[in-house]
């Protein structure tokens, strides 16, 4: 039974690793919504029995992960005129190698975290390695939508690692993030869509402009 | 301890309900007024039960704040403390009340006395705190009152300077005094003064310090000084006398009570105390000799004092170092008066600096003159004010300095270390007596004495029966302190008992009742020697009016109020041998014809260590921090960064 799940988490490592090496930006949202799909399956097939609620919560997950945030994601990408490109800020197989990295490190701080023993394998490690490659998405891609994306992944991350520490689902924990989540992505999807009308692009590097700083302005 | 609790309760309410009514100016004031009166009686009565019968009261409840509770302590020492500070406040308020009327329908009255009764709350809790976050609590609801205060007249360019000034010194003062506590927190439990752990060598030295610099930049002592001669002549006049009289005494409080947990003092701390000292009250006297405006005279005059309290701190702590326990309880008993005579001169003084700026609408001394004649009662109540912050006898600043100056004359016959100590601290105490009696011989002669010197001045009004009636009565208690001291010196003497124990506290009284009672003798006799000569006077005058002529004028055959000895040319001489450390701006003629045509002359007092020292500080810091400014892009994914490689070292670390 437990083949299975090691199977997904195989899965969820691989789409961290094609996320670093995605340039297309709507294949980055199809990825990030695929891996919220087997992320959301996880706990049925890990398990054991079945439960109604979990079946009925692992629905409401993939229903809003595999098709409510992509759809919005897709069409602020369209309404707001983002190029097709993610524009990393540092090339594709620096990202792929600070991914493996990162995973390494995970490894080793999942061997580290005073953790009850689980069941599955590597649901720590990968999790741990998910989180990374939000935080990555995040950081190294100049567009806002690939933010939002970093954040998807991040809290896919922070799923799995709930996974791996309460097998009985703390149903009501992880509804209230994902209420979070729901909102977040859905006040991103309108802020990005005014601030592309607002300023023609939707590249957070240029957003820098509004700050207060300016370089050389206060100093010598 | 109920009733000073139910007096913070009154002065909050009173607050509260100054701010709701600030709609209607005159009901918020009378709100405020009333409020700060009652709480002021009740406090009073408190704090003097306790001084008498000299047992301490304590109030502790839970507090759902971490490491908090509500511990409060009213024992002598703490007592001796809120005297002046109901005292002061309750006559500031009945002032203020006559002084702010100028000011109806300009300013918010409402919040002006909620931030006034805010800050005699505050002051309380801080005088009767035992757990170090109620204390921080009060001590920071009266930087943030002051601060709304000192901004009273937020048009004026100065006083925004002032409230920036007094805002970062309270922070970093704020900032020592929680490192301060940290140090002495014990290992669990709320940080109650009564639990606090002792500390030894390293710790101790490093908390001492802490304390000396956090509490000393709300005492006010150089060179933490910066703050007070700008933000004490920017707030409204009974503000500035709460304030100078009792403010920056929380301070000299905070010091004692740090002091009383650092038990058994190395020499050296003594020797800091008193160089500190030493060094304020030279600097404070000279400084107030170069100012040209008359609240800033006294705000330094205030600097001089706070010098004055630490210099007995430190010639008691030295000589308790080196066991002279007699020395040092007269050196703590000489210090806690004079903070007590301190309060009550200070505050005339400010009051009457306030009833000038209100008459003539200006204290700049250069303006002024010939306010005797205008202004009758505030000319003799300032003259018995600068007559108590000269020391002269038979007024009150007499008696504390006379117990200091007792304890370093004792010093000085015992050998060793205690003897040196002895002999600086009677040097420093003389010579900064001269100063301040120079300084206050030109503010109060310039003002008050001679021809008006703006045509301003010459319509100067005196203040209403609002404002001159608490003058009167701190007047009154100057004089009565004064002659009184040998009934005073019970109280100063259980305050010290209180805080460093009975070896330091109560041998003083029983050593210096005899000269005090001298000194009261004299007095007495001097008073007498003055209606002797009156009735004389009288007696000769038989009824008939003396004749008034013109001052000998030097033969000048149209003389003007210009031709006066000003301030600036008082002082020349005295400023001009101290000008290495005074480094005032000047311009002078050059008279080179015989016909000399038109010329001007002017001096600036300049603010020496503000301008030399935390200027620079302030400008190198800001060059250190510009180092660091490739930290700061403007681009999100950088900040995000930061954030996530913090949270992972801190996950790294804690594994």
């Amino acid at each position: 039974m437990h083949t299975l799940a090691e199977l997904v988490i195989v899965f969820v490592i691989l789409l961290d690793l094609a996320l670093a090496v995605t340039g297309s930006l709507s294949t980055c949202i199809r990825l990030v919504a695929a891996q919220g799909v087997v992320a959301g399956l996880l706990p049925l097939l890990a398990g054991g029995h079945f439960q109604p609620r979990a079946a009925l919560f692992a629905g409401a997950i993939v229903t809003l992960k595999g098709a409510v945030f992509p759809w919005l994601l897709l069409r602020a990408r369209d309404k707001s005129g983002a190029g097709r490109d993610v524009e990393p800020l540092i090339t594709y197989p620096a990202s792929v190698l600070l991914c493996l990295g990162a995973f390494i490190a995970s490894s080793w701080l999942g061997s580290r975290l005073p953790l009850p023993a689980t069941g599955v394998a590597w649901i720590v490690p990968a999790s741990l390695a998910t989180i990374f490659a939000g935080f990555l998405l995040i950081t190294t891609r100049t567009k806002a939508i690939t933010q939002v994306l970093g954040y998807l992944v991040i809290e896919n991350g922070i799923y799995i690692f709930g996974l791996a520490l309460f097998v009985e689902q703390p149903l009501m924990v992880e509804l209230a993030i994902l209420l979070d989540v729901f909102v977040a992505v859905f006040v991103m999807g309108i802020a990005i869509f005014h601030i592309s009308r607002e300023f023609d692009h939707i590249d957070t590097a240029e957003l820098s402009e509004l700050s207060d700083w300016r370089r050389g302005e206060y100093g010598r | 301890m109920p009733l000073v609790l139910s007096s913070i309760l009154i002065l909050l309410a009173g607050a509260a309900l100054a701010l709701l009514l600030r709609a209607h100016p005159s009901r918020a004031q009378a709100a405020g007024v009333w409020s700060a009166a009652a709480a002021s009686a009740a406090g009073l009565f408190a704090a003097a039960r306790v001084l008498l019968t000299g047992r301490p009261e304590a109030f502790s409840a839970a507090w759902n704040v971490p490491l908090g509770s509500l511990t409060f302590s009213l024992d002598p020492l703490a007592a001796f403390f809120l005297v002046p500070v109901f005292l002061l406040s309750g006559l500031a308020a009945v002032y203020g009340a006559g002084y702010l009327k100028a000011y109806a329908g300009r300013k918010p009255l409402g919040l002006a006395w909620a931030a006034f009764n805010l800050l005699t709350a505050s002051m309380a809790v801080v005088f009767t705190a035992a757990n170090a976050v109620l204390f921080m609590t009060g001590w920071e609801l009266m930087a943030a009152s002051s601060f709304l205060l000192v901004l009273f007249e937020h048009e004026k360019p100065q006083a925004r300077r002032a409230g920036f000034i007094y805002l970062a010194a309270g922070g970093a003062g704020a900032l020592m005094l929680l490192a301060f506590f940290s140090l002495l927190a014990p290992a669990s439990g709320p940080l109650d003064f009564a639990s606090f752990r002792g500390l030894s060598g390293g710790a101790a030295a490093a908390a001492f310090l802490l304390a000396l610099t956090g509490f000393g930049l709300k005492a006010g002592f150089i060179p933490l000084h910066v703050w007070l001669p700008e933000a004490h002549p920017a707030a409204p006049s009974h503000v500035s006398a709460v304030m100078s009289g009792v403010m920056i005494k929380t301070g000299v409080y905070g010091l004692v009570r740090a002091l009383s947990f650092l038990k058994p003092w190395p020499e050296w701390w003594g020797w800091t105390v008193l160089a500190l000292g030493a060094a304020s009250c030279l600097g404070g006297a000279l400084f107030a000799l170069a100012q040209h405006e008359l609240k800033r005279v006294l705000a330094y005059s205030s600097i001089e004092n706070v010098g004055i309290i630490l210099l007995a701190l430190g010639l008691g702590m030295t000589g308790s170092a080196h066991g002279a326990d007699a020395l040092a309880a007269l050196a703590f008993a000489g210090a806690l008066l004079h903070v007590l005579n301190h309060s009550l001169f200070k505050g005339l003084l400010f009051m009457g600096a306030g009833s000038v700026l209100h008459g003539a609408g200006t204290a700049e001394l250069e303006a002024l003159g010939g306010l005797a004649k205008r202004m009758p009662s505030t000319a003799l109540l300032f003259l018995a004010g600068s007559a108590a912050a000269c020391a002269l006898p038979p007024f009150n600043g007499f008696a504390g300095e006379f117990l200091i100056y007792l304890g370093s004359f004792r010093s000085v016959t015992a050998t060793g270390p205690a003897a040196l100590a002895g002999v600086l601290a009677g040097l420093a105490l003389a010579s900064a007596g001269a100063l301040a009696a120079a300084a206050f011989v030109r503010a109060g002669g310039t003002a008050f004495l001679g021809e008006p010197r703006a045509a301003r001045t010459a319509a100067a009004h005196e203040a209403g029966a609002a404002m001159l009636a608490p003058m009167y009565v701190l007047a009154a208690l100057c004089l009565a302190a004064g002659l009184a001291a040998p009934l005073l010196l019970g109280p100063a003497a259980a305050a010290a008992a209180a805080a460093f124990g009975a070896p330091l506290g109560a041998a003083a009284a029983l050593d210096a009742s005899g000269p005090l009672l001298w000194v009261s003798g004299s007095g007495l006799a001097l008073l007498a020697l003055a209606a002797a000569v009156a009735a004389a006077r009288r007696y000769c005058l038989g009824g008939r009016k003396p004749a008034e002529a013109g001052t000998w004028d030097c033969g000048y055959a149209a003389p003007s109020p210009r031709m006066q000895y000003g301030a600036s040319s008082f002082s020349q001489p005295l400023t001009d041998f101290f000008q290495p450390l005074l480094r005032k701006l000047g311009q002078y003629p050059v008279i080179s014809e015989y016909f000399p045509a038109r010329a001007s002359f002017s001096t600036e007092a300049q603010a020496v260590f503000y301008n030399s020292f935390y200027m620079p500080a302030a400008a190198r810091i800001r060059d250190l921090a510009y180092r660091f400014s490739w930290l700061q892009h403007g681009r999100l994914q950088i900040y995000i960064l930061y954030i996530v490689v913090t949270l992972m070292g801190l996950l790294l670390w804690k594994l």
